[in-house]
């Protein structure tokens, strides 16, 4: 069993915070400048302002390899409306200047090695960026990438997978801080019914390795599986629902309003806990 | 990574497992045709009054192309490992039509992922893949091509992992595909270094393959990676311009091709056809198998290391050679393996005669039929 994290930062400062008041905590996923980076600040003030706990900020790109349908579609609307990786940490700027709601880049390895491993870890850290996940990039070959990304004071977030032997468990919550992120099903990112039946297995299996807080993502969308969350993992990621409400919404205002009341009632589920029957319906 | 680690052991223990090489070697004579002929093109080199030139007649294979050969290795593996269904990309349709065929001829279920444009441009391969009972699924995304298809490969792997071997069709992805690969594709070399030793008394002085992912050209370079004064050259798509776009040369910089970095694709890190801020370029080339924004990575440092040469030809060029090839030697090349040839034509005036070249005919041409009638 690894150690919890000695440094603070505000992602174990806000999951310290749900584990005292006993809460599952939401993080809440958009794809950057989907449509436009103005509309993503509109849309992070909303989820913040609805409670989501964490917010994870998509880094746009041309192969999203481990995204379904939603999300690449809202990578394509970004990278056509010229969104870069520049611009993502200039919109983290922004939101700075008037949330500390805590921000973690979702992205993928290239445009970050592009931009430069040690610029990057910078640039992030000065904007306001308190972690970071590079979904193509293995705990095996992280070691330049955590030590550079560490010294800036960032969290280094790795996925674990359903299919990860318990060894492999042990080394990605060993190069993670801030949380541990465990894909709920094999497969990619994308909203489904139900939650696969050997979830809890896997959750209490992953707990066993770590004391990092577990947040489970891919195929959440509805309070029913946030329910049955509670007391299992430390947060429930919430993406392409979120992005696909983005997607079908008319206006910039009525996203918003889409968002807020898809964040409030996730988070009304986690505050308090559906029975597992209802949870099914 | 878990089947990733789980492939690796598998494939490890098999490599030194006599009863798997002796199943490949016997599908590999019996199913698939090898060896394949080095054949001495006696008028294409009187024509061109240049150098020897032998040909590696991979194109004599069943279904056509040097890809068979992995398809054989990876579908026993699939067996191994117990999984009833494989997955395949396919860029020209060949490694599609191979999977396809392997899959059929082991009892394995097959779902080919293809882009729509090279469906288009490939048509009669994706009706061979039906006829074999393969699932041929059109990708939407992207440029939709090659690049693409292995992004939605990957994916059905992701999701499908406990029951599906993803057999990829070049020396790309993570480990252990690139080794894994060009393991199974180097029967090409060890049968060319044996036969132009009996045909000629000598090693070859250049080899000349194209170059795609590039698992043709390290089946025929790999063999004679010791032996330093054979020249290897590679040969890229240079498609219709120099521009980002314009085509798939990603070690062509010294001709003045643009956009190539070392940067991660698909779990790889080689050189990378991409813009400034790392989003991955759209490529262009006639050939639907060389047109791929990355290299195999191993092509990646042969280069480095100037063990190798890359140059890229132009999708006119390769025409040409097709055309040359067809009417000299009657053969009719697949376009990958014309490119091969325009790579050495345009290098003519640098060969001396006592010069011995072996060109991997890596497949053949019936697929391009429709492009050859539209454009010769």
């Amino acid at each position: 069993m690894t150690t919890a994290p000695t440094h603070s930062t505000r992602i174990s400062k806000r999951f310290a915070e749900l584990r005292d008041a006993a809460e599952l905590g939401i993080v809440a996923y958009v794809t950057t400048g989907d449509p436009t980076l103005d509309a993503t600040l509109r849309y992070v003030r909303a989820l913040a302002e609805a409670g989501a706990d964490v917010i994870e900020l998509g880094v746009p790109f041309s192969d999203p390899l481990a995204d379904g349908p939603t999300i690449q579609r809202a990578s394509e609307r970004a990278l056509k409306s010229g969104t870069t990786l520049h611009g993502v940490l200039d919109l983290v700027r922004r939101i700075r200047q008037s949330s500390q709601v805590p921000l973690v880049l979702f992205t993928y390895f290239n445009p970050v090695l592009q931009f430069g491993l040690e610029k990057f870890a910078v640039t992030a850290a000065e904007t306001g960026v308190d972690g970071v996940l590079v979904t193509d990039l293995t705990p095996d070959e992280s070691e330049d990438y955590r030590r550079i990304l560490k010294a800036r004071g960032l969290d280094t977030i790795f996925l674990a997978a359903p299919t990860s032997t318990d060894e492999r468990l042990q080394k990605i919550a060993a190069c993670s801080s801030g949380f541990l992120y465990l894909i709920s099903r094999t497969g990619v990112t994308g909203a489904k019914d139900v939650l696969p039946d050997d979830l809890p297995a896997l959750l209490r299996r992953a707990h066993s390795f770590t004391q990092l807080p577990i947040a489970v993502g891919f195929g959440i969308s509805l309070p029913g599986h946030v329910s049955v969350l509670g007391g299992l993992a430390d947060a429930a990621v919430v993406g392409s629902a979120l992005v696909s409400d983005i997607e079908k919404s008319a206006s910039v205002d009525a996203a918003c309003t889409a968002l807020r009341q898809r964040v409030h009632s996730l988070k009304d589920a986690a505050r308090r806990g559906l029975s597992r029957r209802e949870a099914r319906l | 990574m878990v089947p990733l680690f789980e492939l690796e052991r598998v494939y490890e223990l098999a490599k030194f497992d006599p009863a798997f090489q002796a199943d490949f070697e016997d599908l590999l004579k019996n199913f698939a045709g090898r060896p394949t002929p080095l054949q001495f093109a006696s008028r294409l080199t009187a024509n061109l009054g240049g150098p020897r030139i032998y040909l590696k007649r991979e194109d004599l294979l069943h279904t056509g192309a040097h890809k068979i050969n992995n398809a054989i290795g990876q579908g026993l593996l699939a067996l191994k490992m117990g999984k009833p269904r494989i997955i395949a990309e396919t860029g020209a349709g060949q490694h599609g039509v191979a999977s396809a065929t392997v899959a059929a001829h082991l009892g394995l279920q097959c779902t080919v992922y293809m882009g729509t444009e090279d469906m288009a441009r490939q048509a009669l391969n994706v009706a061979r893949m039906r006829m074999l009972g393969a699932e041929v699924m059109g990708v939407e995304s992207g440029s939709k091509t090659l690049k693409d298809a292995i992004n939605e490969a990957m994916r059905d792997w992701v999701t499908n992992v406990r029951s599906s071997h993803y057999l990829l069709g070049s020396v790309l992805g993570a480990h252990p595909y690139p080794t894994m690969v060009r393991d199974f594709q180097a029967v090409i070399g060890r049968e060319a270094r044996a036969q132009i030793l009996a045909a000629e008394k000598r090693l070859p002085t250049h080899l000349y393959a194209c170059v795609g992912g590039g698992s043709n050209a390290i089946g025929l370079f790999y063999e004679f990676l010791n032996d330093a004064h054979v020249k290897m050259v590679g040969i890229e798509a240079g498609g219709r311009g120099n521009g980002l776009g314009e085509h798939a040369a990603r070690l062509a910089a010294h001709q003045g091709f643009t956009g190539a970095r070392p940067g991660v694709l698909q779990g790889t890190y080689t050189y990378v056809l991409q813009n400034e801020d790392g989003q991955i370029a759209t490529t262009h080339s006639i050939s639907a198998g060389l047109d791929y924004p990355a290299i195999g990575p191993e092509h990646a440092w042969l280069a480095d290391q100037r063990r190798a040469d890359y140059a890229a030809v132009s999708d006119q060029a390769a025409l040409e050679a097709a055309q040359l090839l067809s009417r000299t030697e009657g053969i009719i090349p697949a376009l990958e393996s014309a490119h091969a040839l325009a790579g050495l034509l345009e290098r003519l005036p640098q060969f001396k005669p006592t010069d011995l070249v072996i060109m991997n005919l890596s497949g053949r041409g019936d697929k391009d039929m429709d492009t050859y009638k539209r454009l010769l």
